[in-house]
């Protein structure tokens, strides 16, 4: 159900981008870049130390007329971006949340593996099947 | 590699050709040197043949088992079609022809048409030994052509053991057969574990040269041991140099030889040992890695941190990002180290790797650490270490089994404590607000105690206190160990109990805990207990009184027009036993008032008594009074309401003297609080004792004979009326507080169900994988 879904670093590059290849997928990476912004935005914002999982997820970073980018940060400022298609029959915040804990947790798989390091694009196969499902979605 | 799905024609071509190459007559095994001359009649270039070899699994065994030869002769088709050689296009590529050898038989030198290879020589070669497979070739000549299963069974009868006869003969069988016996080169061959990381990692370096034909790598290689693998239809003598994996297959390709008719049972038993698993670990392999293991970590329960995996693993040359994904296959646990299990699974990934196996997507089953007893191998006993490590993995899932039997039985024990205690204890009421809720708390339980052990109270403190709310779970249990000391308030705020009433509450929740919660008001009555008890008191007093109080009865119709308060709706059966003793004259209306305001009816009584007391002498009254106190504390609700209004008016009558009537109107009034406290406290008392009802049901016979009559009844029933009115407002406001309790606790159970049925459909996608 998710259109593209990105990793970004914390020193704000791409860890992982990925998106449906129907479309231009020049245009999600903009997307994905522009909400940078917000997300840093809503960092700053929250002030406080991010501890709650409540406080992880940033929810709807800002809606277009086709897409819906939702924001999810972890503690070590590493960022998950995700693009929805806003005509999918509105997903909800749980199920949004679910996906970016699933996430959260295939990335935390991914920086447990000793041959990986931190800051390298990520190639976990692990991982990337875990995005293929969350992108092609519930049958 | 995937298993090889042959037609029957490319299947009997195969065969023959690898008869025709099998000249030693192992029938297990082909002469490299004769593969290779066929191969290079396949007019290929160098470079595809090496790749061919490669791929079938030739340089990693350093032979051509039947399944190699049979991969690469697919792969020659394929090549010579003209498409790129993979693995996957062994089978993907449907309607392949036949590979095409330069002169290798005649009927294919009939189909191919391209020039000879520059290979004459072996042209020469190969002439000389077509003949013998003519015959065979014959048989390859069309596929459609069957005629050829005769000089087939003559072929096989020269290769009486060949197995490949069965396949034929057993049309059905046989792609299983060759599909799974190609998966043994699929599957992993490793490395048999030689003496030292050295010499173990030095042929891989050798396999991975490309060197010329395959003869440096079969040379470069230390001979094997008895080749149990692949193909276990081949009883092939230890040639390959490389380790297998299938001890069991070598009984089962004697088996194969036997009997033509026996071979496809022995096809069915060699396919299921073979299919077992390429991915076997033989006790060599296992022997080596765990030595490896404690070259790293001594303690064969300890985990070998990720950076030194890292770096033992980096020595194996494999690129990293295959070392990676090989970390993620068999780091099972996903914490970064490697147990035992972890560790040898790793291994053996690395060396089939090594061995130009592709890595497998998901872990195969026999190198999963063993988690739960699933291992049916004969690794088994090769592995002694897992059970210990059965744990590392499955923490979470066997915590939790402990803890929820320990729920379990916490659930029902709370269950026993409540009835037991609900009936025995006697509970203090005193008429706040708080001791209000606790008593319709108490009230609820030993009601539903006598309706439902799933006690809605249970589930419900159970909620308050999971809920941290702790106001309110506080409340409860507090409230319940002071009213009446349940063990189970006791247990309520340590957390296994509150995990338990989680359990008890999902449980009660999934069917029971909506009527249960949802119907908490009704039930908190009193008069449920009263109406059990009510029932006992309704028998003997009937009985008993029947004769007695029939003169006294008639004397009063005191009566009243017992209204009811709400809150006793129940209670009216219990009055009526009172009603009936003093009242059995008590037209039908009264009886039938009765069940509608039994608060009616023990203000009448006690205003009746009252007016009795009144009536008569205050010493008889005290010394009934004494009388009936003691009695109190027996089960008889009615009797002991109608005590308790007479205790309320004794204190009365202490304070001051006989009171007037309007005084005594009055006094209903005052001492309301007592003797609904009286009456509530008496409830649970009731039910246990039942003999004193005869004595008070006499008492009462004696008292309401002297009653007044049913004006000054009527007029004393106002304040009744007040007063339950106030108590009816009292109990609103308890109930409105439950409500909003219950509430709040609805909605966070909508809330847990919401999140579970979120994770039901994270989970779905991955079924469907």
């Amino acid at each position: 159900m998710a259109v593209c879904i990105a990793v970004i670093a914390k020193e704000n590059y791409p860890l992982y981008i990925r998106s449906t290849p129907t479309e231009n997928e020049l245009k999600f990476h903009y997307m994905v870049h522009t909400s940078l912004d917000v997300v840093d935005e809503k960092i700053s914002a929250m002030g406080k130390a991010l501890v709650d999982q409540r406080e992880l997820y940033l929810g709807l970073l800002y809606p277009t007329e086709d897409y819906k980018v939702y924001g999810y940060v972890t503690n070590s400022k590493v960022k998950f971006v995700m693009v929805v298609d806003s005509s999918n029959t509105a997903l909800r915040d749980n199920e949004i949340r679910s996906m970016f804990r699933k996430l959260h947790n295939s990335y935390t798989d991914v920086m447990c593996n000793p041959f990986y390091n931190p800051g390298d694009r990520i190639q976990s196969r692990a991982f990337e099947n875990m995005v293929t499902s969350m992108m092609i979605q519930v049958c | 590699m995937e298993g090889l799905t042959l037609s029957d024609a490319e299947q009997k071509y195969y065969s023959d050709l690898f008869s025709y190459c099998d000249i030693e007559s192992t029938k297990k095994v082909v002469v490299n040197g004769r593969v290779l001359e066929l191969f290079r009649a396949a007019q290929l270039p160098n470079d595809v043949v090496l790749q061919i070899m490669e791929l079938c699994g030739a340089t990693r065994l350093g032979y051509f088992g039947r399944s190699q030869f049979y991969i690469a002769l697919k792969l020659v088709a394929v090549a010579q079609s003209g498409f790129p050689l993979r693995v996957e296009s062994i089978n993907t590529v449907k309607d392949l022809p036949l590979p095409r050898f330069v002169a290798s038989k005649n009927e294919q030198e009939s189909r191919h048409a391209t020039s000879y290879s520059s290979d004459s020589e072996n042209q020469g070669s190969y002439s000389g030994v077509i003949p013998p497979p003519p015959g065979r070739g014959q048989v390859k000549k069309g596929p459609g052509s069957h005629d050829a299963v005769q000089p087939r069974p003559a072929a096989d009868q020269q290769e009486p053991a060949s197995p490949v006869v069965s396949p034929q003969q057993s049309p059905p069988t046989s792609p299983h057969t060759w599909r799974k016996h190609n998966r043994h080169p699929s599957g992993g061959n490793s490395e048999r574990p030689l003496a030292g990381p050295g010499p173990f990692w030095s042929p891989f370096g050798d396999t991975q040269s490309g060197s010329s034909a395959g003869d440096a790598v079969w040379s470069g290689q230390s001979p094997p041991p008895p080749q149990e693998n692949w193909v276990s239809f081949a009883d092939t003598p230890p040639t390959s140099t490389l380790l297998t994996m299938h001890p069991a297959s070598v009984q089962d390709q004697t088996t194969v030889r036997t009997v033509a008719s026996a071979t496809t049972a022995n096809e069915i038993r060699r396919q299921s040992s073979s299919y077992d698993d390429p991915w076997k670990i033989t006790d060599e392999q296992r022997q080596y890695y765990v030595n490896q293991f404690k070259t790293i970590q001594p303690d064969l329960n300890g985990f070998i941190p990720g950076s030194a995996a890292k770096e033992f693993f980096t020595k194996s040359k494999l690129p990293i990002l295959e070392l990676s994904h090989i970390w993620e296959l068999s780091d099972f646990d996903k914490d970064g180290a490697l147990t035992l299990d972890e560790f040898c699974a790793a291994f053996h990934l690395v060396v089939a790797r090594k061995n130009g196996y592709d890595l497998p997507e998901k872990l195969p089953e026999s190198l999963m650490p063993k988690l739960i007893d699933l291992e049916d191998s004969a690794d088994v006993g090769d592995q002694p270490g897992e059970v210990g490590y059965s744990g590392s993995p499955a923490e979470a899932p066997p915590s939790k089994s402990p803890s929820m039997p320990s729920l379990n039985q916490t659930w029902p024990e709370l269950n026993q404590s409540s009835e037991d205690t609900a009936i025995v204890h006697p509970v203090p009421i005193r008429m706040t607000p708080s001791k209000i809720h606790m008593q319709e708390m108490e009230l609820k339980r030993t009601s539903s105690d006598h309706t439902n052990p799933t006690s809605p109270l249970l589930v419900k403190t159970s909620d308050l206190s999971e809920e941290n709310k702790i106001n309110s779970s506080v409340k409860f249990p507090s409230g319940n160990t002071v009213a009446d000391g349940y063990s189970s308030s006791d247990s309520f705020p340590s957390d296994p109990e509150q995990i338990g009433s989680n359990v008890t509450r999902q449980r009660s929740h999934s069917g029971t805990s909506p009527d249960n919660t949802a119907p908490p008001p009704p039930p908190p009555r009193p008069q449920p207990s009263h109406s059990r008890s009510s029932s006992l008191d309704m028998n003997r007093t009937f009985a008993v009184t029947t004769g007695q109080q029939q003169t006294g009865a008639v004397a009063h119709p005191p009566a009243v027009p017992p209204r009811p308060q709400p809150s006793q709706a129940p209670g009216p059966s219990v009055h009526r036993p009172v009603d009936a003793d003093g009242l059995i004259t008590h037209t039908s209306t009264s009886p039938q008032q009765i069940p509608e305001q039994p608060n009616f009816a023990d203000f009448s009584q006690f205003e009746v008594f009252a007016a009795s007391n009144v009536t008569e002498e205050q010493d008889g009254e005290a010394e009934k009074h004494p009388e009936v106190l003691p009695t109190e504390k027996a089960s008889d609700p009615a009797t002991s309401l109608r005590i308790a209004q007479a205790d309320g008016k004794i204190e009365e009558k202490t304070a001051a003297s006989v009171p007037a009537n309007v005084s005594k109107g009055t006094t209903p009034l005052a001492p309301p609080p007592k003797p609904v406290r009286r009456r509530l406290k008496s409830e649970d008392e009731l039910r246990p004792d039942v003999d004193e009802h005869t004595q008070k049901t006499g008492v009462l016979a004696a008292v309401l004979a002297s009653q007044p009559s049913i004006p000054r009844s009527v007029g004393k029933d106002k304040k009744a009326i007040q007063a339950s009115i106030r108590r009816n407002k009292e109990t609103n406001t308890v109930l409105a507080r439950l409500n909003s309790e219950l509430q709040q606790q609805l909605k966070d159970v909508l809330e847990e169900r919401i999140s579970l049925e979120v994770q039901l459909e994270q989970l779905r996608p991955f079924s469907h994988l």
